[in-house]
């Protein structure tokens, strides 16, 4: 850790958008605009089979119906939804084999610090790559085949699991579910597919890495993460984007089944890019994710870093159905500048004596706005069911905002549901004693925010905890003075 | 070492130093005493860089640098250190962590290497000895939830730790047992050398019992209005500060 420490400190000073380059690749785009040809056309290029393309009609015409969502604690400005390409492709061979992929892709992927080669990849890792609308390499797929995972890209689960896409598609996040959610059941072009089998432990961390790359498009990409009974999987998702100047969009589902005593850890290292410091460009991030706990004793944990995009709103949230089932959401929202937050979770408790944890940790700077939206709804019939949540705000400045919406529907006399909140702002009498100890008012920052959030940090991953941490400091680099 | 010269200061409209001059040479130990609200604290922060302090007037010179022109951080880097007289707590900032990150961006300033873990963990063993820190405390973040005995221990611990050139100590006395008040003064008497100052705030003789001063200022209304040797301590005592005033108004 020691070294890790000092690399983080060293970063600071060289803190703008990293991952803001653009790779200079021959990608294949459809025109602007969205309609059913538009729909019928993605299925084709990516020869579907007739069932998801009815899934696909079903959720345009549906998102046809539908108004985009107001609510959220968000200046959102009007966006054109015909002004979009829906899909957007680096060239790649049919096969993937890897040496056939273009060199600059990989050395995209490198310059972010995932390599996709399995020698040097990171230990103990298996990693779906994704830019743009598809998913150019996975790696460890045989390894993980042996032990009989399935860990592929959305598109090959489609053609090679029909059965198992068929079963779980949608059964967790409807398309019905809201406007994101339609649009991105309509034109999703990829993301990642992973299925772990009966009493089988993942025997390594499997991560998928979305990049935008292509300019004007956005990007929507589901994953669909199936631990059957006794199974155990730990997993992570990263997210970077190049600097431009015009806002992009980022609509995702993720949908999560967890069977009798499974465990899912989904972790999230969020870093699209944010915009720059008067509020121009960024990605607009508009997710759906939801885990199902269905089986007894099943368990799901949500642990996210969030730092990047102009606008988020996503709400990680567990339907816990199955007895004694438990979940827990552990989340860090940085937002600098200009950028808006309006995130949380939902803890639906249906089956009995199930408990849930909702730890929140915002952290605003600049001239931004932070807000924590919670539901926590306990269902008639469910006994002993047990809730803590936790909503702390950090406060960087005085131009910035910090909101908290907790919301609680208990229907039933025997739950607990506790509910805990904070605001606290970074002092100028702590910094000053940082300095007079020699340590300089960013590196201060960088030490109190980490220690603020280190509650949500311990959850993740090693390797990414360090990167989190890292990012967390960057994000905040010069908000203050 | 160090060099006042007709220093002012003010916070928002309010002057509080006005025309502060002080020589400090290697070796010394140098006491400022005087009534409430003269300047003294105001004297220290303004002297370690803290920014709610507006310099109007005056120089300040430590080892022929121009202290005034160095953020805070350099100041502490160059070797001033100050003790101060509330430690403030760093909820969420592991000890450890935080002293690490100090003597480490310390030894950066002078082109020196980061301590290794084992080098600085056996660093830390020694000077927590030195003022009797509960290592258990170490682990705990920044002076959160520490007592006023040990939270003023942690400081000289600090100290130790940074081994500055001048320390500046902001009534170190103050909310200290006489147990505490004797390891502190242990500790800072362990710490001079011939080439190291220390410039003693207090508004008490008890603390300068234990660190003898060679030289004795009395600060009174933003001016050093009196300097002599440590005899001055005990006049003062036995006087009071109201002694100084009437002196004043006489002349």
């Amino acid at each position: 850790m020691a070294k890790d420490e000092d690399e983080i400190i060293e970063n600071v000073t060289d803190g703008e958008y990293k991952y803001g380059f653009v790779t200079d690749v021959t990608t294949e785009t459809i025109g602007k605009g969205l309609n059913e040809d538009v729909v019928r056309l993605i299925s084709k290029i990516k020869k579907e089979p007739e069932w998801m393309l009815e899934f696909r009609l079903k959720a345009f015409r549906h998102w046809l119906t539908l108004e985009v969502p107001t609510w959220a604690y968000l200046d959102l400005p009007k966006i054109d939804f015909q002004d979009v390409i829906y899909y957007a492709a680096p060239k790649v061979n049919e096969d993937k084999s890897w040496d056939d992929v273009d060199p600059e892709i990989k050395d995209t992927f490198n310059k972010l610090g995932i390599p996709l080669e399995e020698q040097m990849a990171l230990s103990g890792i298996a990693v779906d790559a994704v830019m743009d609308s598809i998913s150019v390499k996975t790696t460890f797929k045989d390894t993980l085949a042996e032990k009989g995972i399935i860990f592929c890209s959305f598109s090959e689960a489609v053609l090679n699991h029909p059965d198992l896409v068929q079963k779980y598609l949608g059964s967790v996040v409807s398309y019905r579910d809201n406007f994101y959610a339609a649009l991105n059941s309509a034109v999703f072009s990829d993301g990642s597919f992973c299925y772990i089998p009966k009493g089988v432990r993942c025997p390594m961390e499997l991560s998928t890495y979305f990049r935008i790359n292509a300019a004007e498009s956005g990007q929507f990409e589901r994953t669909l993460l199936i631990a059957d009974d006794d199974a155990y999987v730990s997993y992570l998702e990263g997210c970077t984007a190049p600097q431009r100047d015009e806002n992009q969009l980022h609509a995702a589902i993720v949908e999560i089944i967890a069977k009798d005593n499974a465990e899912v850890k989904y972790s999230t290292v969020q870093n699209w890019y944010p915009g720059n410091k008067k509020g121009e460009g960024g990605i607009y991030n508009f997710v759906t994710k939801r885990g199902l706990c269905e089986g007894f004793n099943s368990r799901i944990t949500w642990t996210q870093v969030e730092t990047g995009s102009a606008i988020t709103w996503k709400y990680p949230s567990t339907i816990l159905k199955g007895d004694n089932s438990s979940s827990e959401f552990y989340s860090v929202a940085v937002t600098n500048n200009y950028q808006q937050a309006d995130t949380g979770s939902k803890m639906i408790h249906i089956g009995n004596n199930t408990k849930s944890t909702i730890v929140s940790k915002g952290i605003s700077a600049g001239h931004s706005s932070n807000a924590y939206r919670g539901l926590v709804k306990v269902a008639k019939k469910c006994k002993g069911a047990r809730n803590f949540s936790q909503c702390d705000s950090l406060l960087l400045g005085d131009k910035c905002g910090a909101h908290t919406f907790p919301g609680l529907d208990v229907q039933n006399p025997t739950a607990i549901v506790e509910h805990e909140a904070t605001t606290s702002k970074i002092g100028e009498d702590q910094l000053f004693y940082c300095n007079q100890r020699g340590i300089s008012t960013e590196d201060a920052i960088g030490l109190i925010v980490n220690g603020y959030a280190k509650e949500v940090i311990n959850k993740m991953p090693m390797e990414f905890a360090v990167e989190a941490q890292k990012l967390l400091q960057i994000s905040l680099e010069g908000s203050v003075g | 070492m160090l060099e006042i010269k007709d220093l002012h200061a003010k916070v928002g409209d309010k002057e509080i130093l006005k025309g502060v001059n002080l020589v400090v040479k290697p070796g010394e130990v140098h006491a400022i005493m005087g009534p409430n609200g003269a300047g003294k604290s105001t004297l220290s922060s303004v002297l370690a860089g803290r920014e709610v302090f507006d310099v109007t007037k005056g120089e300040v010179h430590f080892q022929g640098k121009d202290l005034l022109a160095l953020p805070a951080e350099d100041r502490a880097r160059e070797g001033v250190f100050m003790s101060f007289q509330y430690p403030v707590e760093i909820p969420g900032v592991n000890t450890v962590n935080f002293l690490k990150t100090a003597v480490n961006e310390h030894r950066k300033y002078k082109g020196l290497e980061p301590l290794a873990a084992g080098a600085f963990l056996k660093l830390m063993r020694e000077k927590q000895a030195l003022v009797e820190m509960d290592a258990k405390l170490m682990n705990r973040s920044v002076n959160e939830g520490f007592s006023g005995g040990e939270k003023k221990k942690n400081e000289i611990f600090q100290m130790a730790m940074l081994e500055p050139k001048l320390s500046i100590l902001d009534e170190t006395d103050s909310g200290l047992d006489i147990d505490a008040l004797r390891i502190v003064s242990q500790g800072v008497n362990t710490l001079k050398t011939p080439e190291t100052s220390t410039i003693v705030i207090t508004h008490y003789q008890r603390l300068l019992d234990y660190i003898v001063p060679d030289v004795v200022h009395v600060l009174y209304d933003g001016r050093i209005v009196k300097t002599a040797g440590r005899e001055l301590v005990a006049e003062l005592e036995e006087k009071g500060y109201d002694w100084i005033k009437k002196e004043l108004e006489e002349h």
